[in-house]
């Protein structure tokens, strides 16, 4: 991985940056999430675990504003956002980046439009410092060749990277990841979580993690980046650990509800039969 | 839900598509190079089919009005009745119909794969507002390039029938078009004319009310488009008559 001059994201350190208080959501009869209390601290990360169709999705579409729940409340940077309109939650959304599912890249534009798109809307910066800036966030995820091409021209794991870029040119504070490596192969799926390690560790941004795959789980919370090395290693005692790593905090979703939250020891030697099949 | 109940939301979205996306046209940010665009995708690509609808159209009402005015013995006033009929009613409708067919259901279908494959949470994610950059350039371009589209068909009409009435009729050019000219008053221009706007209300946000209402991946997408375009010419064909009905009852017409 290639070393960058990304500043890290600024952010006040007293407080959580996200916390759910006993939010609950239904979809018309059907209840999604009742009750769900975490928080997430500066610069830590909240894996996300669970079978399809437990809420994971839903619970980062909450936390952007992008639904209401029906009750409680969700703190971002220590404000409430569930009272806020559209407009008023765009602005707590540009210090937010998600990556979608299938990464969500618009078909109709290429790869630079992708990327630059948040920083035009802003309109805050000229062309030039956002190709600037866009080539950096490329460079970054190492697809500075892609640069011109259409989401279509791209592979799977390209339009992760891409969506990643995307997410990040706006140097969020807090990243949201919709499960980024469903469907790549092993290969792909290691580079995209090496990314995620890379954002945090370089970035010192929030992250929260959907996925159900633990093998991605427990490589963010068993890695660090090196900048000496320009890549991963292992969190070892001999080797100071990674704060970062250490704070990765793993919830596993199941009826609505958190069925289990703690760290990686914990779920590593949890003897709850279903927490064994995650973790198998 | 009950049926009454859905019926009712519906028509609550798509009023709430109609507010923001006219609200959209007196506040920032506006999205003139989507609005170009949309002029390009929904009129100049519609253009062809259009002419091609609109000459035939024309050709075989002549035909048609030949055949019984012929027995009466009143093939001089065919430009009249060909005339009237386009302005008054084929033009309009059915260039809806044919806008319907082609541009309530790309517009549903676009929105609703950008809607199952989370293009829109993406966008509202990146501080933009769905409503302002999906359906205010689309609604703004139908309403512009519909009634254009339509005067166009309408004079295609007019020169399809022309090539009957001098092929077929045996009329001389002035005696059709003289006779189309001097029955034509502004009332029927202008009736000629509110349709198309009303028209280009129905196909656009019909078109983005079904796109951004697509639920059951791609499968719910097909379904979208089919009901967009059922929907869309039901509204037109209603609303001709209710539109007709109340110009007349105004004495407009």
């Amino acid at each position: 991985m290639q070393q960058t001059d990304i500043a890290p994201a600024q952010e006040p350190q007293d407080q959580a940056s996200i916390e759910l208080r006993g939010v609950s959501l239904a979809f018309d009869e059907k209840l999604v999430l009742q009750g769900i209390t975490f928080d997430v601290p500066h610069a830590g990360t909240a894996v996300l675990l669970g079978v399809s169709g437990s809420g994971k999705s839903v619970l980062l579409k909450l936390i952007l504003g992008l639904l209401k729940p029906d009750s409680g409340s969700i703190l971002v940077e220590g404000g409430d956002i569930t009272p806020l309109s559209e407009q008023e939650l765009n602005r707590v959304r540009k210090r937010m980046g998600i990556v979608f599912q299938e990464g969500a890249l618009f078909d109709s534009l290429s790869v630079y439009e992708n990327v630059s798109y948040r920083l035009r809307e802003e309109g805050e910066l000229g062309e030039e410092v956002i190709e600037e800036r866009v080539r950096q966030m490329l460079g970054f995820v190492e697809l500075e060749d892609a640069i011109y091409k259409m989401p279509s021209e791209l592979s799977g794991g390209m339009r992760r990277r891409v969506a990643i870029a995307r997410a990040m040119v706006s140097q969020p504070a807090i990243m949201l990841y919709d499960s980024p490596t469903a469907g790549l192969d092993p290969v792909t799926a290691h580079t995209i979580n090496a990314l995620i390690v890379k954002m945090r560790d370089v970035q010192h941004v929030t992250s929260i993690v959907v996925t159900h795959r633990v093998q991605d789980a427990l490589m963010l919370s068993g890695f660090t980046y090196s900048a000496e090395e320009q890549g991963l290693r292992p969190v070892t005692s001999n080797n100071g650990g990674s704060q970062a790593a250490e704070q990765t905090q793993f919830l596993v979703l199941k009826d609505a509800g958190i069925y289990f939250r703690g760290d990686r020891q914990e779920i590593l030697s949890a003897q709850d039969p279903y927490l064994r099949r995650f973790v198998r | 839900m009950s049926y009454v109940k859905r019926k009712i939301l519906a028509i609550q979205d798509g009023t709430y598509l109609l507010v923001n996306a006219t609200r959209a046209l007196v506040t920032p940010p506006r999205y003139y190079v989507d609005t170009l665009m949309q002029l390009d995708v929904i009129g100049v690509a519609s253009l062809p089919i259009v002419l091609l609808v609109g000459f035939f159209t024309g050709a075989v009402l002549a035909l048609q009005s030949y055949r019984s005015l012929e027995r009466f013995g009143e093939v001089g006033i065919l430009g009249q009745m060909v005339g009237l009929s386009v302005v008054l009613e084929l033009g309009p409708v059915l260039t809806a119909v044919v806008m319907a067919g082609r541009n309530s259901s790309g517009i549903a279908s676009e929105l609703g794969s950008m809607l199952v494959s989370e293009q829109v949470d993406a966008l509202r994610a990146m501080g933009t507002d769905p409503l302002r950059k999906l359906v205010a350039p689309r609604l703004y371009a139908t309403l512009i390039m519909l009634p254009l589209l339509t005067i166009l068909a309408d004079f295609v009409a007019l020169v399809g029938g022309y090539f009957i009435a001098l092929t077929i009729a045996h009329l001389t050019t002035s005696q059709y078009w003289s006779s189309f000219y001097q029955n034509l008053d502004y009332h029927d221009i202008t009736q000629g004319l509110v349709k198309p706007l009303m028209f280009a209300l129905v196909v656009a946000l019909v078109g983005c009310y079904f796109g951004l209402n697509t639920t059951g991946g791609t499968e719910g997408v097909g379904r979208s488009t089919t009901q967009a375009v059922v929907v869309s010419i039901v509204l037109i064909i209603i609303l001709d008559f209710l539109i007709t009905q109340f110009l007349i009852g105004i004495g407009f017409a």
